[in-house]
């Protein structure tokens, strides 16, 4: 954390990239990316395969540190959570449907504090994703969308102000997909920050409010309807998936250096109050309001 | 047969000699400990793990045998010293490099393996290196049973405090890593219980034999219990079985059979019988296929 920006609730559960370049053998993946998530914002980040979203997730989450740039979360955000693409789960470990479930606990109970009166929370969690009476199942029994709900189940238990999810529907049936996007929209009406990557821009026009486009650099950021255009998508589409193995070395400059409070509240299109207006408009991607950069 | 000479078969050797008494309970406090460990080990498909880990030790074991001989405070020590060492080495590479656990683990053990070897050969006859290699369960002295109940009693201890990020880290590591720090610090107490176990292990059971008891119950269990509250009891159940049936056999045999192996062997017997008639999953219940349910 820097605390180069003043606090206030509006930071609180928002996420702010400055410069943020993630990738893989110093290949950028996610190549300077500047902007903020708002608190409290549903957003869907879509973009062919390769174009970073995955990334960018581990990046927030912190499973992978940044090349260059920064990711923060606003002050008293707390934990993020997080469901990955493919969960390094491992389905044959002997272990109940409500065992896993209840791992979403952690952060009030820890290692040792008990879980036995937690049981009702625990149930509630699993009847709300539709899981009665599956309590006591062994996880390697579950369906691939069963599965998936328990995962969904771990996640209201976690309770984060910021929740991250790397395409939760893949492979999962229309029914359970409805539900769980029914759970995403109530944590959207509670409050919380959501930010999915997806492939279905059917189901992004319809349930996600915000859009980023993202084929390695951000294309477009904002409203969903601005963003999601023909124009923009086949851009995306043209400029992903580049690996040049010869690649020079990127001379872009950092610019949070230089302007500790550049990129505070410089987001239009969110209206959230932010003291900060003193966005200095360098030259890269505040894509904001569907802005090409 | 009276009931009188089969109390005479299964309880003389122990009321009649104290060594047999000394034995027993080095095994059962060694079955106590080191099942639960093999449980966890299994569940990770890390079972070869032990195995690895047991001749890491011997090189630590041989210095400690150059420096004071026959000594078990310095064996043991020495032991200790090059398993962790081996343990924290892999897991360092395996963090902060491209290579796996296994592979990294692979290497240092070779290097450890072969600098034992190396040591043993510097001095002392073959007499000596079987001694470290197979164990003397029936030579336990007080130092070596009390290292034994102590390293029993830290393993239980550190299992039930380490459990709940243990099992965490097992089925989901990635979930551990963005809930907690845990993980890390969780795996490397995990080994260094592995380590202490198989350096107590091969005072009664010499270091290959160590991870018998330590894996054999432990597998067996698989084919009896579903989830690790059964699992750990069936598998502490077993070696305890393991090492009664051992040190009868390897007391009355006709011939010469060293305590150390008869035990191991035991416990692999266990094995093949519950391979075959255990209920979860084993040969009998798989080939009598009985009508699925309606639900």
């Amino acid at each position: 954390m820097s605390g180069a920006v003043s606090g206030g609730t509006a930071w609180a559960g928002a996420i702010r990239f400055r410069s943020l370049t993630l990738g893989y053998d110093r290949h950028p993946a996610v190549h300077h990316l500047d902007g903020i998530i708002a608190a409290g914002d549903l957003l869907a980040v879509v973009g062919p395969n390769g174009a970073g979203k995955s990334t960018l997730l581990k990046g927030i989450v912190g499973e992978i540190r940044p090349l260059d740039g920064t990711v923060e979360a606003g002050p008293r955000s707390g934990a993020v959570a997080y469901l990955p693409q493919a969960a390094e789960i491992d389905r044959s470990f002997p272990l109940s449907v409500l065992d896993l479930v209840a791992m979403g606990l952690w952060r009030p109970l820890g290692a040792w504090r008990s879980l036995t009166r937690q049981r009702a929370r625990l149930i509630e969690a699993l009847a709300a994703v539709g899981l009665t009476g599956f309590e006591d199942r062994p996880i390697g029994t579950l369906s691939g969308g069963q599965f998936q709900r328990a995962l969904f189940a771990r996640l209201i238990l976690q309770d984060a102000r910021i929740i991250l999810l790397d395409e939760p529907f893949t492979g999962i049936d229309e029914r359970t997909t409805g539900d769980l996007l029914a759970l995403i929209r109530g944590w959207h009406r509670e409050g919380r920050t959501v930010v999915a990557a997806l492939h279905d821009l059917s189901q992004v026009r319809a349930h996600f409010p915000s859009t980023l486009v993202l084929a390695r650099r951000p294309i477009a950021w904002g409203p969903t309807r601005e963003v999601l255009t023909p124009s923009v998508l086949a851009r995306a589409l043209r400029l992903s998936e580049a690996w040049d193995e010869a690649a020079a070395i990127c001379r872009h400059e950092t610019h949070h250096e230089a302007h500790p409070t550049d990129g505070a509240g410089a987001d239009g299109t969110h209206d959230h109050g932010h003291d900060h207006h003193d966005h200095h408009g360098h030259g890269h991607a505040h894509a904001h309001h569907g802005a090409v950069s | 047969m009276t009931l009188a000479d089969l109390t005479d078969i299964l309880v003389g050797p122990f009321v009649e000699f104290g060594f047999m008494r000394r034995a027993l309970a080095g095994c059962l406090a060694l079955s106590l400990s080191a099942p639960p460990l093999g449980v966890f080990l299994m569940l990770r498909r890390m079972s070869l793990m032990s195995e690895a880990m047991s001749h890491a030790i011997l090189p630590g074991a041989a210095a400690g045998f150059l420096v004071a001989g026959l000594s078990l405070p310095a064996m043991t020590l020495g032991g200790l010293v090059a398993g962790l060492a081996v343990a924290l080495a892999a897991g360092l590479v395996t963090r902060s490099t491209v290579l796996k656990e296994d592979a990294s683990l692979a290497a240092f053990y070779l290097i450890s393996l072969a600098g034992g070897v190396f040591l043993v050969s510097l001095r002392g006859s073959q007499v000596d290196l079987l001694h470290i290699l197979f164990g003397t369960v029936l030579a336990l002295d007080d130092d070596a049973l009390t290292l034994l109940g102590g390293i029993a009693s830290l393993t239980l201890v550190a299992l039930a405090l380490l459990y709940r990020p243990l099992v965490i880290e097992c089925v989901d590591p990635l979930f551990l890593r963005t809930v907690s720090r845990a993980g890390g610090p969780v795996h490397s107490a995990f080994l260094a219980l592995v380590v202490v176990n198989l350096v107590g292990g091969f005072q009664a059971l010499g270091t290959l034999l160590a991870v018998g008891l330590m894996l054999l119950p432990a597998i067996t269990a698989r084919f009896w219990a579903a989830d690790l509250s059964g699992l750990i009891p069936v598998a502490m159940l077993v070696s305890m079985l393991s090492s009664v049936t051992g040190l009868l056999v390897s007391y009355h045999a006709g011939i010469r059979l060293p305590t150390g192996p008869a035990i191991v062997l035991a416990a692999g017997a266990l094995y093949l019988v519950s391979m075959v008639v255990g209920p979860r999953g084993g040969l009998i219940h798989r080939l009598v296929r009985r009508r699925h349910l309606e639900a």
